[in-house]
């Protein structure tokens, strides 16, 4: 896939940002000493005077964030996901999601993609303790097309959301005709007889070369891209485990609380068929180059197909 | 409202207090017997509000940071208006508006869901910027704590309002003396504070006697006249004022009076409201 394009959708939203903050004047962005990574700097730039920095302060950004939107506008909030949905869960939770406002809490540098860094920046659980959260929407966009329209999405949408952003360039799957963008509505990419692969973020690419590479053995994966993890599309990931009768679900977060969690808990209620979860298997990260991790973790094409072998075998 | 109509009210509020912790079987009578002088003049003399319009877009606002002293902030606003009498009687049962700690969806006049320590003075600072950001002409109060300034999240947002010079901004420390496990100075004492908040840009007013209605109104309107800071009042205040056994005694912080008790308080305070009526 080298000749794909691959942008990274932590800069997908900067940029969307910056579209919305030409239509819209009615929200404010803060950052965490981050603006150039998470890439609000992008806001920052064209909007000096509707950008905050609250500095190294994760916890009280996200409760002036909560006062912002508790006068009736909407605030982002933006850092990496580390300090989103870990350093600040409890002011997440009692100063946002309790009173359900308008905060669209918007992580980037999610999973072992970070890289160099290494395991204390390399969030594997925000899925899971955003999920927790009543009322909590997670989306995690798969692309730089989906991610752009997810963050018009949140904008529109009434409550809370987690956006889920990566560090790494990504192919972009999306820039397709017909491409429509709704939360709370998994979009099967892929139709197939044999298993169903539901992933979020950079799997859903992995998913798709997955399928492709499996066809050529003879496999038909049907790859359904879950875009919102919450709430999720049971109608869709029901049908089409129903049709398969076999699911692997695969997502760069632990297996435990994320995508395959919430998979497996609607399937073991209503649709009980074999699982194999591609994730980081409850460890924490080493440092190294994002792709090496991936393939060292198996959050790549190789692993889902190892996983689909598994159920297969 | 005169001083002395609105010590009246503070003593309506006061026994609204007891009958809601007494009803509820629990809650926090001690923080909000101290804070009832202060709660009571922000909203009968200071804020501008409209109990008709709770939601109005340009009201005043007030955090309650310290959110445990709910049936204070309850029994306020059932004086203002802004629920049914009787609505007290329902704090903390099933079902009730009146949640153990304030919640803004569920009870009119509640501009902030609160009460897990250190995280509603972020949302008044949050408040207020958003004040100076679309150019609304409120003003944002926060009630805090001296026990809860311990946390480390009020100076984060006691950093951010005082580089923004959010002069819309007004925290009210009530500085009781004490929080669960005893004094503030037997616990971590955060004091001396006066210079700590200067020293985060603040205007610092201090004063001296907070169930002192003048010195009340003095202090606010001290505060009124700031421009450029947020500002800090340090309310010194008796934790549990009005009633004599519950008065500097760190035990009635969160329990509630039994019958016998709850007499007790109420034959208290009714005798003084007789004799405020006495002095009208």
């Amino acid at each position: 896939m080298s000749d794909v394009k691959r942008i990274a959708t932590r800069a997908s939203y900067g940029e969307a940002l910056v579209e919305l903050g030409a239509e819209h004047d009615d929200f404010v962005v803060f950052d965490a000493d981050l603006a150039a990574a998470t890439q609000t700097g992008k806001f920052k730039a064209a909007y000096p005077d509707r950008f905050f920095d609250a500095g190294i302060a994760e916890a009280n950004m996200m409760g002036m964030a909560a006062g912002v939107a508790a006068t009736g506008r909407v605030a982002f909030a933006s850092t990496f996901a580390m300090f989103a949905a870990g350093r600040a869960f409890e002011q997440v939770r009692n100063s946002i999601g309790y009173p359900h406002l308008n905060v669209k809490i918007c992580a980037s540098h999610a999973g072992v993609s970070v890289g160099e860094d290494g395991a204390t920046h390399q969030c594997n659980e925000d899925i899971a303790l955003m999920r927790v959260i009543p009322g909590m929407t997670v989306v995690v966009p798969s692309d730089d097309v989906e991610a752009r329209a997810a963050v018009r999405a949140a904008y529109e949408l009434d409550g809370p959301v987690y956006l889920r952003f990566g560090r790494l360039a990504v192919p972009v799957i999306n820039d397709v005709p017909g491409y429509e963008f709704e939360v709370g509505r998994a979009r099967v990419l892929r139709e197939g007889a044999d298993v169903t692969i539901c992933a979020c973020g950079l799997m859903v690419g992995a998913a798709l070369e997955a399928a492709e590479a499996l066809a050529a053995e003879g496999v038909s994966a049907e790859v359904v891209n879950v875009h919102t993890v919450k709430p999720l599309d049971t109608e869709t990931v029901l049908a089409s485990a129903a049709k398969t009768g076999r699911v692997v679900t695969a997502e760069e977060h632990s297996v435990i609380g994320g995508l395959g969690s919430a998979v497996c808990d609607a399937l073991a209620e209503r649709c009980p068929v074999p699982v194999r979860k591609v994730g980081v298997n409850d460890v924490f990260g080493v440092s190294g180059p994002a792709t090496d991790l991936l393939r060292l973790y198996g959050l790549d094409a190789a692993g889902v197909i190892a996983a689909v072998d598994g159920l297969l075998a | 409202m005169s001083d002395d109509e609105l010590k009246r009210v503070a003593n309506e509020v006061r026994r609204g207090i007891v009958t809601a912790v007494h009803a509820a079987k629990s809650g926090h009578p001690g923080g909000s017997l101290g804070a009832a002088d202060i709660l009571t003049y922000l909203y009968f003399e200071e804020m501008e509000i409209d109990p008709a319009d709770p939601a109005k877009a340009d009201r005043d606002r007030l955090v309650l940071s310290k959110g445990h002293a709910a049936p204070g902030l309850y029994s306020v606003l059932d004086e203002r208006g802004y629920f049914p009498k009787g609505d007290l009687e329902t704090l903390r049962h099933i079902g009730s508006h009146l949640q153990g700690h304030p919640n803004m969806n569920d009870t009119p006049g509640v501009d902030m869901s609160s009460g897990s320590l250190g995280q509603g003075v972020s949302a008044a600072v949050g408040m207020a910027l958003a004040a100076k950001h679309w150019g609304d002409p409120y003003r944002v109060f926060a009630l805090l704590g001296d026990g809860e300034i311990e946390e480390g999240q009020v100076w984060e947002a006691a950093m951010f309002a005082g580089n923004h010079c959010l002069d819309n901004l007004v925290l009210v420390v009530d500085h009781n003396g004490l929080q669960i496990d005893g004094t503030i100075e037997e616990v971590n004492s955060a004091m001396p504070i006066a210079d700590k908040f200067r020293a985060f840009r603040f205007h610092v007013i201090e004063l001296a006697d907070g169930n002192d209605m003048a010195q009340i109104r003095a202090a606010f309107e001290a505060a009124r006249g700031v421009t450029g800071a947020p500002v800090a009042i340090i309310a010194e205040t008796v934790k549990g004022k009005g009633v004599s056994f519950m008065e500097n005694e760190v035990g009635w912080h969160g329990k509630a009076p039994d019958d016998e008790q709850y007499e007790q308080a109420m034959a208290e305070l009714e005798a003084d409201a007789s004799e405020l009526a006495k002095e009208a």
